[in-house]
């Protein structure tokens, strides 16, 4: 199935076969559609409730909250929209913990968060934020698998615990934890499971009733949606507390204030919908391409590591290293792929990724790690393509010998 | 037949300028993350920092001082909270989002007329010499008056205070210059200029240092994580400079024409009606008239029946019954705050939606005077 290397050839001009959408994903042509008459003419203001452009708005936000909500099993009440995953895991986590200091239940003091090591910067972040205000964060190592031990977790967990964060599917290896295992040792220890779904949303089932979910994250733009959104999923029964990050007009129930921009709110219902509805078709689909393409490399570069847990983790999703090559002369050597190291938000900076350190990987495995994203839009051309273009590329580095070498 | 329909609510929100709708639409249909080091990551990055570039111009700005953030609410947040600063003092007719920020924020009174007392400000700095932040709008939402901004700046500064200005609704209707308000920090929302909503930006004068108030991947030079709105920063960008290009030819004057005649004929009908902060200097779009006697929700919603799209006050606050807190401030008596619309114009209003209002207006006035007239008597 390899092209040939005119076939290869011909591809300087065109646009590089995009394999990057775990950093952000292409807006569907539906979801694009949904949201262009409320640029235009269904502008009004959803919070005006003097006219009907804005009650039109309002309704279609209300519309589009109710599908954010079937897709993760939650009521409509429960959904907060945000301005992305990055706000809404701040939200989470401060909003709870904020809470918990200002009201807090009887004499029991509840100032101890758990996060996995692997957590997406803006999670460590913000739990750095809170050390910094006086809680406690205990950080939790994980299995070279890239997943979480229930019992590591469970020995974890104090009387002092308010919240425990751990990442649905990875942004970087894409490993997919036990959801299920983890919000049950939660919910009976009565301590709040938050997960940041932004890359596990819409591309696997998830259910907050059935995986006991107390917050969850969303982003839009991971799911074919908008930039710019996404959402927070609030538990009402029992009730999660949080105090907002944003105040003003007290919109969201009070917990986000901002005009809600009515466009990309519609869109990221639309794209929950679509995902709803695609994802028994699209999850096996994807993730035969992915193993297409898993296949393809492992036949050229039969020295590939894969880092991470292979079985376990999102249809789309490949991380490897080729050993000797580190990940930014291959990205500089195939151009023809958009591909990347790490997670896009850091991966500006050249700095082993701090998610493959914690698997305890060496230092120049780490540096060599590629992620691989398919999606909904990835076709098998353009896979065998990429797949060619990588080995090549390997080919060519190692060719020219140590010259862009190990290190 | 279709309903006529007249939309005098661009406080609220602004329709999308044509500009904004072909970057906005343009941008959707690309992908790539800002932060990703591929081709189309790169081009992301690129249009992002043009974009960063146009909005600063609007207001004479650094590009390297503008912080792109989900809008006005969130800048006004970051400005009040990430400054740092021990004492908070704001006027008492700010919006929402910078009155809810912070429970301890000390509050200036203002005149009848909606502006700041200077003379206050000066004592209130004066009487405590903690590091301040000061925190005064350019222009109200609801009255259109416009504050002093640069005389506020002065007395902040002489104060040691840094000075931070809610320019939300004055961008893209009148001309804002950080350098002349000499403001450290200035809010803007896209939306309000006709850019999408979700998206604004908070101005960082070069010495001021900003707390982030959302952590993570370090973007917007660490004072604002998350993946860049890459369409939002576009039509932002369009919005910006399309406002900046026409608010000097026409925009401005047409806008406050047309507010004029409005203003006129309503009062010629109706005597008693009074136009808000009419003696001071206000945004050329915006009209707040008392009809004594008679709702303010009466009014909008029979001006909807008709047709015509006016608001009762701030549309954030909508949904909160209650007279609003900005003519409260300015000490209008109830009757008066109650019964007070906001008409908002905007660069696309027409003589003929005018007209449309002033016949809606004109039959609601003729069907609630007799109780308005009694209401007075009694």
């Amino acid at each position: 199935m390899s092209l040939s290397s005119a076939a290869l050839a011909q591809r300087p001009n065109t646009p590089p076969i995009y394999l990057d959408n775990q950093s952000s994903t292409p807006l569907d042509p539906r979801v694009l559609e949904a949201m262009l008459p409320y640029f235009t003419e269904q502008f009004g203001n959803p919070h005006s409730e003097s006219h009907v452009y804005g009650h039109n708005a309002m309704a279609a936000i209300e519309a589009a909250r109710g599908e954010v909500a079937r897709l993760i099993g939650a009521d409509p009440r429960e959904i907060v929209f945000t301005s992305g995953a990055t706000e809404s895991n701040n939200l989470a986590l401060k909003g709870a913990a904020h809470f918990a200091r200002a009201h807090p239940v009887g004499d029991k003091v509840r100032d101890h968060l758990i996060a996995m090591t692997t957590e997406h910067k803006c999670v460590l972040e913000s739990a750095a934020a809170l050390e910094r205000e006086g809680f406690a964060v205990s950080y939790l190592p994980v299995e070279p698998s890239g997943l979480v031990s229930p019992d590591r977790l469970a020995a974890a967990i104090t009387d002092r615990t308010l919240l425990v964060s751990i990442m649905a599917a990875h942004n970087e290896i894409g490993v997919i934890q036990p959801l299920d295992e983890i919000g049950a040792l939660c919910r009976s220890r009565g301590v709040l499971f938050h997960t940041d779904a932004a890359q596990a949303a819409g591309k696997i089932p998830l259910d907050v009733e059935a995986m006991k979910i107390d917050l969850m994250s969303i982003s839009g733009h991971k799911i074919y949606g908008p930039k710019g959104v996404g959402a927070l999923y609030v538990r009402r029964r029992p009730r999660v507390r949080l105090l907002p990050l944003i105040d003003g007009g007290g919109q969201e129930r009070g917990l986000r204030s901002g005009t809600l921009p009515t466009p990309l709110c519609v869109g990221l219902g639309r794209a929950a919908e679509l995902a709803r509805a695609e994802m028994g078709e699209e999850a096996p689909r994807v993730q035969q391409l992915r193993d297409r393409l898993y296949a393809h490399l492992r036949r050229r570069i039969p020295d590939l590591q894969v880092n991470g847990e292979l079985e376990q983790r999102l249809p789309g999703n490949l991380n490897f290293s080729v050993p000797g090559i580190t990940a930014s002369a291959l990205i500089e050597a195939c151009q023809s792929v958009a591909m990347s190291t790490g997670s896009a938000c850091t991966s500006a900076s050249v700095e082993p990724s701090y998610v493959l350190r914690a698997l305890g990987l060496p230092d120049d495995r780490a540096n060599a790690s590629i992620r691989l994203g398919l999606g909904r839009f990835t076709t098998a051309t353009e896979v065998d393509f990429a797949a060619e273009a990588i080995a090549a590329a390997v080919s060519r580095l190692r060719q020219a010998g140590g010259a862009f070498g190990a290190g | 037949m279709t309903r006529r329909e007249t939309y005098l609510d661009w406080n609220a929100t602004a329709p999308l300028r044509p500009e904004t709708v072909a970057a906005v639409t343009a941008a959707l249909r690309d992908c790539g993350n800002a932060s990703s080091v591929h081709r189309w990551g790169r081009a992301a990055r690129q249009r992002v920092e043009n974009a960063r570039e146009i909005v600063a111009v609007l207001i004479g700005a650094d590009p390297e001082g503008v912080a792109f953030v989900s809008g006005g609410t969130e800048a006004n947040q970051l400005a009040l909270l990430g400054s740092g600063r021990e004492r908070i003092v704001v006027s008492a007719v700010e919006h929402s989002s910078v009155l809810q920020a912070l429970q301890h924020a000390e509050r200036i009174p203002v005149s009848a007329d909606g502006i700041v007392d200077l003379g206050r400000l000066e004592e209130l700095l004066a009487s405590d010499p903690r590091p301040a932040l000061v925190s005064v709008m350019l222009a109200n939402n609801e009255t259109g008056a416009i504050q002093p901004v640069a005389d506020i700046a002065d007395v902040a500064h002489r104060h040691g205070a840094l000075f931070h200005c809610d320019a939300v609704q004055a961008a893209g209707k009148i001309p804002v210059d950080i350098v002349a308000i000499g403001a450290d920090l200035i809010s803007l929302s896209a939306h309000k200029l006709g850019g999408p909503p979700g998206i604004g930006a908070l101005i960082i004068g070069g010495s001021v240092e900003i707390a982030p108030m959302i952590r993570g991947g370090g973007q917007e030079r660490g004072r604002r994580a998350g993946s860049e709105n890459l369409p939002g920063v576009a039509g932002f960008a369009a919005a910006a400079d399309a406002a900046r290009h026409r608010l000097a030819d026409y925009e401005r004057a047409q806008a406050q024409t047309l507010r004029d005649s409005l203003e006129a004929a309503v009062l010629a009908t109706a005597p008693e009606a009074i136009v808000i902060g009419a003696a001071t200097p206000r945004l050329p779009n915006t009209s707040a008239i008392a009809l004594p006697g008679v709702s303010a929700e009466t009014q909008v919603i029979a001006l909807d029946l008709d047709g015509v799209m006016v608001s009762a006050g701030a549309a954030c606050s909508s949904g909160k019954v209650g007279p609003s807190h900005v003519l409260q401030a300015m000490g209008a008596a109830p009757e008066i705050a109650g019964s007070t619309i906001r008409v908002s114009l905007g660069w696309s209003t027409t003589e003929a939606e005018i007209e449309h209002f002033l016949e809606a207006w004109t039959a609601m006035y003729r069907r609630v005077k007799p109780r308005a007239a009694a209401a007075r008597a009694a």
